[in-house]
């Protein structure tokens, strides 16, 4: 699915958490998640904390949108 | 003769742990054989047996990748077997990529043959299919009747060092290996007979696939985050509460559009998942675990981010096959050009 939006000329950023599967898939901008079931979140965590845990992840999925890539890459948190 | 020494790797389900639920269940050992390791054991008959069995969690495995891979290493290590199996793992992900990763390691730290089986769509055949051998099975554990067999008379040609034929033969998926045999008919008269069915419009099958590399070129990057439109699609199968399209938990025949507009926060009253290959818990909890609304939204009216899309595109990416996943996301690249969408963050379980 990256792949074939980002062929149609928007840019991606794949957040998941088996990112060899999405490196194989073909994705271009990658960041890794927490976990499978719960990618943005953490249910081990108080809620505001969680909160700011997916504002990381979601902060790092915006700058990888902002960061130009010539080939795949992934962002780390 | 004693008998050749097989260790077999197996996930939670076929360990008869249990499903979803169990999938974080870190790597244990048990002595002989194990749910499809008696089959195996049935057609290994007097040459092999399998001396321990290897249960592990799915998730465990993919979400602890080096912890894993050592774990599994060293009880496999332990048994100092002659031959190492994992699965057959059909199409499920996350059993792939494990039977997939520890054949890789087992076949390289302990140099002994090893060998699992997958559906060709499985994320797991593209990632190992050039550095362990890989039956192909059908995409679903009804398969596994025709698989242990298939991977039961490879695994002893392996162990007992026989050569192995071409993929079409033995029923791998191609490694990449070139294999010669010599065949009854010559080139030219295997050419002139596909040429002929080609002709004729009859179906025919070359021998030598080309292959294919289906990459695309990164996009620009976004120059102003404050004047970009953002659109969430995913995987994960979040819906609005009591799924309205009725999207499959698996081999999903549909994705779904879902208007968000005015929407600050998705709670369990509100929004779930679809998802059947993982534990939907946390996602129906809250499915911003899943997709990010809330911190979108929340961005959107700070303005680090111009607008976030009003609508959401989902699937269930769980044994959906590979041209499905293409044709709905397709679908959705054509809406988020009509709506003008600047860049999607794409969520996956």
């Amino acid at each position: 699915m990256v792949k074939e939006i980002e062929r149609a000329g928007i840019p991606v950023v794949h957040i998941c958490t088996v990112t060899p599967i999405s490196m194989t898939v073909g994705a271009n901008r990658i960041v890794p998640a927490i976990a499978i079931p719960h990618p943005l979140g953490n249910p081990e965590l108080p809620a505001d904390e969680e909160y700011e845990l997916r504002r990381k992840l979601v902060d790092k999925a915006l700058e990888a949108l902002s960061t130009e890539v010539d080939d795949q890459t992934i962002f780390e948190v | 003769m004693s008998k050749f020494k097989v260790v077999h790797y197996i996930n939670q389900f076929f360990g008869q742990v249990g499903g979803e639920e169990m999938a974080h269940i870190p790597a244990e050992k048990r002595k002989g054989p194990v749910g499809p390791g008696l089959a195996f054991t049935k057609n290994f008959g007097d040459d092999a047996e399998i001396v321990a069995t290897i249960v592990c969690g799915d998730s465990w495995f993919n979400e602890n990748l080096e912890l894993a891979t050592e774990t599994v290493l060293a009880m496999v290590k332990e048994e100092s077997p002659d031959l190492f199996i994992a699965g057959p793992a059909f199409n499920a992900g996350r059993y792939g990529v494990a039977c997939g990763t520890i054949c890789d390691a087992v076949q390289t730290e302990l140099g002994i043959p090893v060998l699992t089986g997958m559906y060709v769509e499985n994320p797991g055949a593209d990632m190992f299919r050039t550095k362990v051998l890989i039956v192909s099975t059908a995409d679903s554990a009804a398969g596994m009747r025709r698989a242990v067999p298939a991977m039961a008379k490879l695994a002893l040609k392996l162990v007992k060092g026989e050569r192995i034929g071409a993929s079409v033969e033995e029923g791998y998926i191609p490694d990449g290996v070139r294999r010669n045999f010599f065949d009854k008919k010559r080139g030219s008269t295997r050419a002139l007979e596909m040429l002929l069915k080609k002709i004729a419009g009859e179906p025919f099958e070359t021998e030598y696939p080309m292959p294919t590399f289906d990459r695309v070129p990164p996009m620009p990057a976004i120059t102003d985050m404050t004047k970009a439109t953002i659109a969430i699609v995913t995987s994960g199968g979040i819906v609005p509460k009591g799924n309205p399209d009725r999207i499959e938990s698996s081999s999903a025949s549909k994705y779904g559009s879902y208007n968000i507009e005015g929407v600050d926060d998705l709670t369990s009253e509100t929004y779930e998942t679809a998802h059947g290959g993982h534990d939907p818990v946390y996602a129906n909890e809250d499915a911003d675990r899943v997709i990010p609304v809330d911190v979108l939204r929340q961005y959107e009216k700070e303005g680090k981010i111009g607008k976030l899309h009003d609508w959401f595109y989902s699937t269930v990416g769980n044994g959906t096959a590979v041209a499905s996943s293409k044709k709905y996301a397709a679908e959705i690249a054509e809406k988020l050009i009509s709506y003008d969408v600047d860049a999607v963050v794409l969520t996956s379980t």
